[in-house]
């Protein structure tokens, strides 16, 4: 049985799809990727879907519970490098992955991740002076 | 209507005999029919191809025009009526060419009067008869492809993809959205927004003289397509009797940003992109 890799960049993790996508395989992604995502504690999901030619309903559903899966586990999905006829299709069969955030490369899926981490991390960093700023007056 | 192969030599004999005769009169019924618009030398070069054709096509026993014998009258004829059809003549303008030879023949066996004259005359017109209905078979064939052409290069003018900024890219639609138009603007946007890398796009409709339920449909179908690849699109150049109509056959944009004009979109994306960059700037200082 083939297996999807998951790789690790900094806090983020990436999924290039490349094959096929059965039953199986996909079950077996969900499982690693829940497996990683506990075991890393990234908060960014990035799925690669640059080389696949047909996305149908099933892929389409794949896509959405490994969204809601990581949504569970505080990471953050975005799927990226989904080709014109792709869309065009999922369009014309009326799929519109609700819930699933979509980015036009790799890049800039990290830079949509790396923006809403800021914003927690900012609330964060905010947090401080302020208090500070209590404290001195 | 066949000749036979007597009939068709008696033809050529009949065209070489009297070639000046035949090509002076031909000339002078066809130049009085195009009334000047063609000039004499090039009507007389074509007038003398046909006839050299078609004493070819005689002599070598062509029993009617689909025959192999003709096959250099047939590209003669062709040729004639794509030029024709290419300088603007009318169909008929071009048919009576070849009809004119019919008037030209009547002439001159008016004057010889043999035991065949008149079944030869009848399968002579024959022959002329099938060559000017191929004549205009050719001249619509090339005036439809002519205008096949045209409705190509005018898809291929009319869908430009432009970038406004970096990261920023419009397509000012202009004329009616049907489905083909619809089909390539949608893809040309995509592989835009893919090749370029931009997440904004801009849909400007000032030039859609109506928008219908279809072209709503077209533009929606777009927008949708552009978010499920990560990009977000912006429809400008709203006009207001446009509004109108949208709002009167109950049309929903949706969460779709709707804006009067593209400098309000440009402005908008900007102030997207901008708000952003101006945040992390005071987190900077």
């Amino acid at each position: 049985m083939e297996r999807v890799p998951i790789l690790k960049i900094g806090d983020i993790l990436l999924v290039s799809i490349q094959v096929d996508m059965s039953d199986q395989t996909a079950v077996q992604l969900q499982d690693d990727l829940a497996e990683r995502i506990v075991a890393t504690g990234c908060h960014g999901v990035i799925i690669d879907i640059t080389a696949l030619d047909i996305v149908d309903s099933f892929v389409g559903r794949m896509l959405s519970t490994i969204a809601s899966i990581s949504k569970v586990l505080d990471a953050e999905t975005v799927v990226v490098g989904m080709r014109p006829a792709v869309a065009i299709t999922l369009v014309e069969l009326g799929l519109s992955l609700n819930g699933i955030r979509t980015a036009l490369n790799v890049e800039r899926g990290m830079e949509l991740i790396a923006a809403a981490h800021a914003d927690e991390r900012e609330l964060a960093f905010e947090d401080e002076p302020d208090t500070e700023t209590t404290a001195s007056s | 209507m066949a000749l036979s192969t007597e009939e068709g030599n008696r033809l050529a004999g009949l065209l070489t005999g009297h070639a000046e005769r035949v090509m002076q009169r031909w000339t002078e019924i066809v130049a009085a029919s195009l009334r000047g618009r063609l000039s004499q030398g090039e009507l007389r070069r074509q007038v003398q191809e046909l006839h050299s054709s078609m004493i070819t096509a005689g002599e070598q026993g062509a029993v009617d025009l689909d025959s192999e014998q003709a096959t250099e009258l047939r590209a003669v004829l062709s040729e004639l009526s794509r030029g024709r059809a290419r300088q603007g003549f009318s169909a008929s303008e071009t048919a009576v060419s070849v009809f004119a030879l019919k008037e030209v023949l009547l002439e001159l066996m008016e004057d010889e009067d043999g035991p065949h004259t008149l079944r030869d005359y009848v399968a002579f017109s024959g022959l002329i008869d099938q060559m000017g209905l191929f004549t205009f078979e050719s001249f619509v064939r090339t005036r439809e492809s002519l205008i096949a052409d045209q409705a190509e290069q005018l898809l291929e003018l009319s869908t430009p993809v432009v970038k406004l900024w970096e990261g920023v890219v419009a397509v000012p639609l202009v004329g009616t959205l049907d489905s083909a138009r619809a089909q390539v603007v949608m893809e040309r946007l995509l592989q835009t927004l893919v090749d370029t890398g931009s997440p904004y796009a801009i849909i400007d409709i000032t030039g859609v003289p109506a928008v219908d339920t279809q072209v709503a449909q077209h533009i929606l179908k777009t927008v949708v397509a552009a978010r499920l690849m990560g990009a977000d699109c912006i429809i400008s150049g709203i006009r207001p009797q446009i509004a109108q109509t949208i709002v009167a056959l109950g049309i929903e944009f949706g969460d779709i940003a709707t804006k009067a004009s593209l400098a309000d979109a440009l402005r908008h994306v900007l102030r997207l992109t901008g708000v952003e960059t101006g945040r992390r700037q005071r987190r900077e200082a």
